[in-house]
């Protein structure tokens, strides 16, 4: 039991892996045992990620090297410097693997009924694993060209995942737009990675945290992270692909790749906070305001563009743009207070809304996918009178919309409270503008509301049937989710967020626990 | 000056690849231009790794003369640019894929007439 505890780190990456590659095979004895296996193996990963993030609660920072365990075991007359690669969780690390895993497991129970009829799913499924692979690589490394590797296995894995009705050209479309910014976003990293190991000889984050200068060299490198990463979250003005490829998608494929989108943003805050975090209190506060700014601009053009969409998925598409920039000004708003108090509050409510996004617009798409696989419909003007006919499926849609909108009791409530009440602290004007965005997104969606569930029964809807039981757990995890969130939100923030949090606000600890000692 | 000339290269090689990117209109040319790119990022890389006098890290061809820990460079920036070479085929590959995908579709590989996703 310990020693799985120990290893769980490389566990977490090697078991998807592994069974990404088992999949096809055990295709070819029957899909149900395929089915099946997976769910198993990504139980399983959550189950490992639950003890580890249980361990990491109670004794901090855990490392896990690969290679030379030591510093000093240096190959003899050779190396002066030890050949390893480690990893480093902390609690924003874990936090973030946990947002990954369940959407993952989510996303599997609902693609297992979602998918009965379609073809190519065995590589459907070991596509679905590289992309947990991939995020959850990206939230455990502590090595900056390792997060490379894991973000490009993301992205060709997710572009490949949305492209996967290739009969339709929009999903093409979308794809290659997707593969176009997450290319050349990930030859920004590298370039920037170039730049950092050019100075400092290190690519392990906590080295370079430890010795970062701010240098001219270190800015520039700092702009092209943020760029390539933010490019990658779908912050504005880059956000273009983010619609297109969350519309096109199967909502199983997309609720994964708004998980992975949340990877990036990770990236954002890992290197705000922890890499360039010894200069936290001194020189982020600009880069604190270009954040709050961008976040501002991304929910304005989300919001406003979901108002005029015909399309159900685009709709949510947009509101998930929308949502992305509250939690960019709640990290904006952290770097620009530096020392003030209602930091923290303001990272608070940014990291908890990360977990309520994923949570609130997850659950919107599996609804939208819910209904194009009841209706084939996708345009919001054929649909209407669906809540006879799919009861379940309409309450489900309710709660995706309250929580999504910040209605208490639910979750968005509780992260959007602290946001507002932070960002008022640093510049009201930022405040008014999100709560303003919020009401307009619950206008948005009762309208969708309205003519989606309510209204006549439209004659070419007459024998739509609710959705099979696997695509209903699936809606019924996430919602259950929404609920205990936003009725416990204390016990949620003080489990799981806060030392989330704590890992963000002290980048000390995340250096020592590599450089001092062992 | 002789020692920034490669630096200069990447400069270029990357403008040449993002121009071809955003002004292009033809898929392949813009698969064209990301992998120009790419070659941009991976010549950085190598020219970091660059030193005057080093040896490359291969033991066995160490000559005679030279000892070891001074001489033989650190091979870390070639294997992350062999990483990176990796990546770029199986990206390549993909985008390939996409565009073969996209002209069965559309009959076109103009993007101006690709356009069934409006805002």
């Amino acid at each position: 039991m310990n020693s799985i505890i120990t290893h769980s780190p490389a566990l977490l990456i090697a078991i998807p892996l592994f069974a990404a590659f088992i999949t096809p095979l055990l295709s070819r004895i029957h899909r149900r045992a395929r089915d099946g296996f997976v769910l198993i193996v990504l139980a399983a990963t959550e189950l490992l990620a639950l003890l580890l993030a249980q361990d990491i609660y109670a004794n901090g920072i855990r490392k896990y090297v690969f290679g030379a365990t030591l510093p000093s075991l240096t190959h003899p007359g050779t190396m002066s410097i030890p050949v390893r690669i480690i990893f480093e969780i902390d609690g924003l690390s874990i936090f973030m693997v946990l947002i990954s895993l369940t959407i993952a497991f989510v996303a599997t129970v609902y693609s297992s009924s979602f998918f009965k009829k379609e073809d190519g799913l065995d590589r459907y499924y070991t596509l679905l694993l590289l992309v947990t692979v991939g995020m959850v690589g990206m939230e455990l490394t502590g090595d900056l060209f390792n997060f490379f590797v894991f973000l490009e296995i993301t992205s060709i894995a997710s572009c490949a995942l949305i492209a996967f009705w290739v009969d339709r050209g929009e999903s093409l479309e979308a794809a290659f737009k997707y593969i176009v910014i997450s290319s050349i976003g990930a030859l920004f990293v590298l370039m920037a990675i170039g730049f950092l190991y050019g100075q400092y000889d290190a690519l392990n984050i906590a080295a370079l945290a430890n010795s970062i200068q701010f240098t001219f060299i270190d800015k520039v490198a700092l702009v092209l992270l943020l760029a390539a990463l933010t490019m990658k979250a779908g912050i504005a003005p880059m956000h273009m692909w983010l619609p297109d490829a969350y519309g096109e998608a199967p909502p199983s494929v997309t609720i994964a790749v708004v998980a992975a989108t949340q990877a990036s943003l990770y990236g954002v805050l890992r290197v705000c906070f922890t890499l360039y975090g010894k200069g936290l209190r001194l020189n982020m506060a600009a880069v604190g305001w270009t954040l709050v700014g961008l976040g501002l601009l991304t929910i304005f053009i989300g919001v406003t563009m979901a108002l005029v969409q015909r399309s159900l998925t685009r709709t949510i598409a947009f509101a998930a743009v929308g949502e992305i920039g509250y939690m960019v000004i709640g990290a904006g708003t952290a770097l620009a207070a530096g020392a003030q108090n209602f930091a923290t509050v303001a990272l608070k409510g940014g990291v908890f809304h990360i977990f309520n996004d994923v949570l609130d617009i997850g659950l919107l798409f599996l609804v939208a996918g819910a209904i194009i696989y009841a209706t084939k419909e996708r345009d919001l003007n054929n649909l209407g009178g669906l809540a006879k006919r799919m009861k379940y499926t309409t309450v489900f849609f309710l709660i995706g919309l309250l929580a999504v909108a910040g209605m208490p009791p639910l979750n968005g409530f509780a992260s959007k409270i602290l946001i507002y009440e932070s960002t008022y602290q640093l510049n009201p004007i930022i405040s008014i503008i999100a709560i303003l965005s919020s009401i307009l997104l619950l206008a948005i969606f009762v309208k969708i509301f309205y003519s989606l569930f309510l209204g006549p029964e439209l004659p070419h809807l007459r024998d739509v049937k609710e959705v099979p039981k696997g695509m209903l757990v699936a809606m019924a995890i996430l919602a259950t989710l929404i609920i205990i969130f936003g009725l416990f939100p204390g016990y949620v923030l003080q489990t799981i967020v806060d030392p989330a949090v704590a890992a963000l606000s002290n980048p000390t600890n995340y250096i020592n626990a590599i450089l001092g000692g062992a | 000056m002789i020692y920034n000339i490669p630096y200069i290269a990447v400069i270029i090689l990357i403008m040449v690849g993002l121009y071809a990117v955003v002004f292009k209109r033809n898929i392949i040319k813009m698969v064209m231009g990301i992998t120009i790119i790419e070659s941009g990022v991976n010549l950085f890389l190598v020219t970091l790794g660059y030193r005057a006098g080093g040896v490359a890290p291969i033991f066995t061809n160490l000559p005679e003369e030279r000892q070891i820990p001074g001489q033989l460079v650190l091979p870390i920036p070639q294997a992350l640019t062999l990483t990176s070479i990796v990546i770029g085929v199986a990206v390549l590959a993909l985008m390939l894929a996409l565009a073969i995908q996209i002209y069965r579709q559309y009959k076109t590989l103009d993007v101006t007439k690709i356009r069934r996703l409006k805002e």
